[in-house]
């Protein structure tokens, strides 16, 4: 109830006259700081978390095994190091398809079903969940993405030029929208993906809880809707184009502190 | 003739040793990433991989690094022979009309039904400011509040004015003829808005009744 009063008057405050126009940037710091202590977020980080200890699948086995790139088990940090190269899959993973091919190995699940769900259905739903959790449990910590092995420098190389690729109906590529300074769609602020843009901006975001739909949004939904908004043809869950797409912004964001799970409100006013 | 398979060997064994120091040349990165990108993506509703098919203008402006002169001119020479005139030299419309077609951004993503231009809207205000009324405005591309005034249009049918009218018909229908990488969507080359709906956004630009040129 708290928090809905608090949105209404946020939204108020930043869509009446030329004042919305000055404070844009400003608008948004000081309705986060609004909602820190009630992030919605947090009842998707509470079911990753539990999700992570539960025996579910056809193995009846829990996630706590998982190897996320930091050893069998360990959460903490995992996070602003991904996507990196894992041996046993020989390729480069992100986060969410880390934890399909942990669902698959350790409890049986059908990974490339989980792959075809739908977003905010099913298991992908709780691979969002988790991913959530995961990712806060790494809040504050600077990314840090390895870059020692060649498919990791390669995954850089693929996602850089998938960055500025030009094409579909409207002639868009990533860096259309996110390549420069200082841009807006609307009132929404771009961030500069093609460096680092900053502590809890861009890729130091998501997963995040957004607002206008009231779902949690992990970075693979972000991207799947960057593309659909881009007019391309639709991204396959986990594809290479978006393991690429985030190995190339989590390079590009060292030393950025992640705020993930953020909470985001698109500046729209219409 | 005999020669040539070893220096065939020769060159590959060259190309392996150096891939083992240094990894893919950026040409064979540019191949692969192609590759990469293309198979990672499926058709949903009117979003077809055939989307990702680029020409020269996509291809060209592709990377971090504008292209050399003389690719850019032959995509500014493409781009302007692709541009159809309007009907009866007819190039200004309602603005009331365009101002309703620049406020909307809807059109062409998989999540739309129909690829008919009457379902599109024209995206403006997302990157430009257009009637200073409207605040909720884009930065990526220039403002265009006085566009008409600014170039001192009292009547967009007068003599004239012809440079000015059919440079802004041009610009709309294929950005690509005055600017190889411009941002701006391809409107009339690309059929994503129809002649009568660009003689609408025109009237917006140009009409001196529209409330841009106040």
């Amino acid at each position: 109830m708290r928090t809905r009063t608090l949105i209404g008057l946020a939204t108020l405050a930043l869509c009446t006259g030329a004042q919305a126009q000055k404070s844009t940037a400003d608008g948004i710091a000081e309705y986060r700081k609004m909602l820190e202590d009630g992030n919605p977020a947090e009842l998707f980080e509470a079911k990753g978390e539990a999700l992570w200890s539960q025996k579910r699948g056809p193995k009846n086995a829990s996630l706590e095994k998982c190897d996320l790139g930091q050893g069998p088990g360990v959460v903490k940090g995992a996070f602003v190091t991904l996507p990196r190269y894992f041996p046993d899959t020989q390729r480069v993973q992100d986060l969410e398809s880390r934890l399909v091919t942990c669902m698959a190995t350790l409890q049986g699940f059908d990974a490339a079903e989980i792959a075809k769900t739908p977003f905010g259905r099913g298991e992908m739903a709780n691979v969002t969940a988790l991913a959530t959790w995961i990712a806060a449990s790494s809040r504050g910590m600077r990314f840090n993405l390895p870059q020692g092995n060649a498919a990791e420098r390669e995954s850089y190389e693929v996602g850089k030029r998938a960055f500025f690729y030009r094409g579909g109906t409207h002639d868009f590529s990533c860096a259309s929208c996110h390549g420069e300074e200082g841009k807006r769609i609307r009132l929404q602020d771009l961030p500069n993906l093609t460096k680092n843009p900053g502590d809890g901006i861009g890729f130091a975001a998501w997963p995040a809880y957004r607002v206008s739909n009231g779902q949690m949004w992990s970075m693979q939904l972000r991207l799947n809707d960057c593309f659909r908004q881009q007019r391309f043809p639709y991204p396959g869950f986990g594809s290479e184009v978006t393991i690429a797409l985030a190995t190339y912004m989590g390079v590009n964001a060292k030393g950025a502190e992640s705020i993930a799970p953020a909470i985001k409100r698109r500046r729209r006013c219409k | 003739m005999k020669k040539l398979p070893l220096l065939a060997g020769g060159t590959l064994a060259a190309a392996l040793l150096a891939g083992c120091a240094t990894g893919p040349s950026p040409a064979e990165m540019d191949a692969k990433a192609n590759q990469l990108i293309k198979s990672s993506f499926r058709d949903q509703g009117i979003a077809k991989t055939d989307r990702l098919a680029q020409d020269l203008g996509q291809s060209a402006c592709s990377s971090d690094k504008a292209p050399d002169d003389a690719t850019a001119d032959k995509i500014m020479a493409e781009a302007l022979v692709t541009v159809k005139w309007p009907a009866g030299g007819q190039f200004i419309g309602d603005w009331r009309t365009g101002e309703r077609l620049a406020q909307d951004g809807r059109g062409m993503t998989w999540t739309d039904n129909s690829t008919d231009p009457k379902s599109n809207g024209g995206n403006c205000y997302n990157c430009h400011q257009i009637d200073k009324k409207e605040i909720s405005y884009g930065t990526i591309g220039p403002s265009l509040w006085n566009y008409g005034k600014n170039r001192g249009i009292t009547d967009p049918a007068a003599p004239a004015t012809a440079p000015i009218v059919q440079y802004t018909w041009v610009k709309l229908w294929n950005s690509k003829a005055y600017s190889a990488c411009s941002n701006m969507p391809r409107f009339g080359h690309k059929g994503l808005l129809d002649e009568q709906q660009l003689r609408d956004i025109m009237a917006l630009l140009l009409d001196p009744k529209s409330p841009v040129n106040q």
